[in-house]
């Protein structure tokens, strides 16, 4: 029985970068037990003997030549941005005023 | 004009019977006739669409050779970017953001001449089986419009369903073009993983996602195949290799000496009666048609739900991550970047999106990974072991696409377990990496709602899912004389 707690779930969303009210946090942390309750049955069968699948096709690396080829303007990769300046995207802080 | 098949649509076209610009208005007029009934459109460009019809007009009277589907309208998915039009993927996240590019699907819709009416609802970000999970709002179903049009592509296929488009474009991670097209009465097809670029295709689980044709018959969903599909130097995995002749195959539609493996682990509990009872009548039909039953059995499905909703989540956990409130999209909130990035998540996403990528986060973490993902990945190389053996006894293998007809809106919003169950045969083949096809069985007898018959086939031979296809829609045509959708109730008429 996977037992999920509302601190647990504020740790994950902390990770995740999404804020949760206390509703959501209550409500998230049991609906999760009873997902991986239901998905935890895939450890039955996976034994030591069978290779992981990450992807159905069997590729490794994928090259392409290294050419020039026509690509977004300035203006068009800045065209979705919430806020630009001096042809650049704008953000908030990221480090702390000490 | 607009109750036919896209191939008769291109037919009068080339005929000179209609030009585009008036099959463009024709389904136009039917949006604004019955979408507010609906709701399959989250934007409707119109002036970008008789654009584009009459350059179409324009070529074809100046006598230019025209590919098959040119001039024939098309509803779009609102997951994939087309230049300057309004793309959600049914998220609040991107209101109001126009993209500055064309996924390569679109641009080859406009190579093809097919014309784009504009974009379909869908859960967000391509994460449910209803289209309840839409920021904007669900879709009815136009068989009853309490009730869901499946999911994710719900806009797609109720489009489809109600004739405001001939064709339209979905994207299947676990179920997404097939069980809206069993739940409406029209065909859907995810090509085998790779086949279709999914370069500007948004990203949910980079490794199930596959776009593919929706359509009403099997022979429109094979020429958008063709149209569609082929290799991109944009997108890494998309595969180097001749697409199948799916038109051919649908034209060819003979069974005859085929080998159709019936998975015994997809039916049977929690499949509705009147959903076995189709499958198993579709099955008498191409064992008449000279196709070989055999029952084969693979033991590993029933497992391939609990490693599928390990795997998506997880994958998405970590490509949402993009939506950073930084780039593109809202940005909502003061304080540091990461501030406003944690708000700006809190109100951009829904409840579902939320609920999978903390799970997906939850699976990723550190001391859970090999107990949770790790074994999810080793699911699915026993999911595919099972496939490879099924196609040693069979050309094909098939199973009811859903395991009920299309439920009411409601109905499961608040119990996340039994709206996964809805995708239990379809999940295998997106785990697997190859293709499946939804095509309508018939009405089932306790709701006389339309249930689908799933096709799979090995990978890059997506054409044996045409060609069984083809065969049992054309018997079935006779069966019920004429189209299932000619039985759907009429809409707008008050």
């Amino acid at each position: 029985m996977s037992n999920i707690s509302r601190d647990d779930v504020a740790n994950l969303a902390k990770l995740a970068r999404i804020d949760l009210s206390e509703d959501e946090l209550a409500g998230l942390a049991k609906e999760l037990s009873v997902i991986l309750d239901a998905v935890a049955r895939v450890q039955e069968v996976a034994g030591e003997d069978v290779p992981p699948t990450s992807h159905p096709l069997p590729l490794v690396n994928v090259f392409r030549e290294d050419v020039v080829r026509p690509s977004l303007t300035t203006e068009e990769a800045l065209s979705g941005a919430p806020e630009q300046e001096e042809q650049r995207f704008k953000v908030p802080q990221i480090l702390g005023e000490e | 004009m607009i109750n036919k098949s896209a191939v008769e649509m291109a037919e009068s076209l080339s005929k000179g019977e209609i030009t585009s610009v008036e099959l463009t208005k024709a389904h136009l007029n039917q949006i604004n006739e019955v979408d507010g009934q609906v709701h399959a459109f989250l934007h409707v460009d119109t002036q970008g669409a008789l654009d584009q019809a009459s350059q179409v007009d324009a070529k074809r009277s100046a006598g230019e050779k025209m590919p098959a589907l040119a001039g024939v309208p098309l509803a779009l998915k609102d997951v994939l970017v087309q230049k300057g039009i309004p793309t959600t993927c049914g998220s609040k996240m991107l209101e109001g953001w126009r993209p500055p590019y064309d996924s390569t699907v679109v641009r080859k819709l406009k190579e093809n001449g097919i014309v784009i009416l504009g974009k379909t609802n869908m859960d967000e970000f391509a994460m449910g089986s209803s289209t309840e999970n839409s920021a904007y709002g669900p879709t009815k179903n136009p068989w009853d419009l309490t009730r869901i049009p499946g999911g994710s592509g719900g806009g797609s296929s109720a489009s489809l369903a109600s004739f405001q488009a001939p064709l339209a474009i979905g994207t299947d991670t676990g179920g997404s073009i097939r069980q809206p097209a069993a739940v409406t009465g029209t065909v859907g097809v995810k090509p085998t993983y790779g086949a279709v670029s999914r370069y500007g295709l948004v990203a949910f689980s980079s490794s199930l996602d596959q776009a593919g044709p929706c359509a009403r018959t099997v022979l429109d969903a094979a020429y958008l195949h063709e149209a569609i599909a082929g290799h991109d130097p944009l997108d890494s995995t998309s595969i180097n290799a001749q697409v199948p002749a799916v038109v051919a195959a649908a034209k060819d539609g003979n069974v005859k000496g085929m080998k159709i493996g019936v998975i015994k682990e997809l039916q049977g509990d929690g499949y509705q009666a009147g959903v076995l009872k189709l499958f198993n009548e579709s099955l008498e039909i191409l064992a008449s048609l000279g196709a070989e039953i055999v029952e084969v059995s693979c033991k590993y499905f029933d497992y391939a739900l609990a490693a599928y909703y390990l795997i998506a989540p997880s994958e998405c956990s970590s490509n949402l991550a993009r939506f950073d409130a930084m780039r593109y999209g809202i940005r909502s909130g003061q304080g540091s970047a990461e501030e406003v990035m944690n708000s700006t998540r809190q109100i951009g996403f829904g409840r579902e999106v939320k609920r999978r990528i903390i799970l997906g986060t939850y699976a990723l973490s550190s001391g859970y990974y090999d107990a949770y993902y790790g074994s999810a990945q080793k699911v699915r190389t026993l999911i595919s072991r099972d496939f490879e053996s099924a196609f040693k006894l069979a050309d094909v293998l098939v199973s009811p696409t859903a395991p009920t007809t299309a439920f009411k809106i409601g109905e499961k919003s608040n119990d996340p377990i039994a709206m996964y169950l809805n995708d239990i045969a379809t999940i295998p083949t997106n785990l697997a990496g190859i293709g499946g096809m939804s095509l309508p069985s018939g009405l089932a007898a306790e709701d006389g709602l339309p249930a689908g018959f799933q096709i799979m086939a090995p990978a890059m031979k997506d054409d044996l899912m045409y060609k069984v296809g083809a065969a049992l829609e054309a018997e079935l045509n006779t069966k019920w004389q004429g189209p299932i959708l000619n039985s759907a109730p009429k809409l707008g008429a008050k």
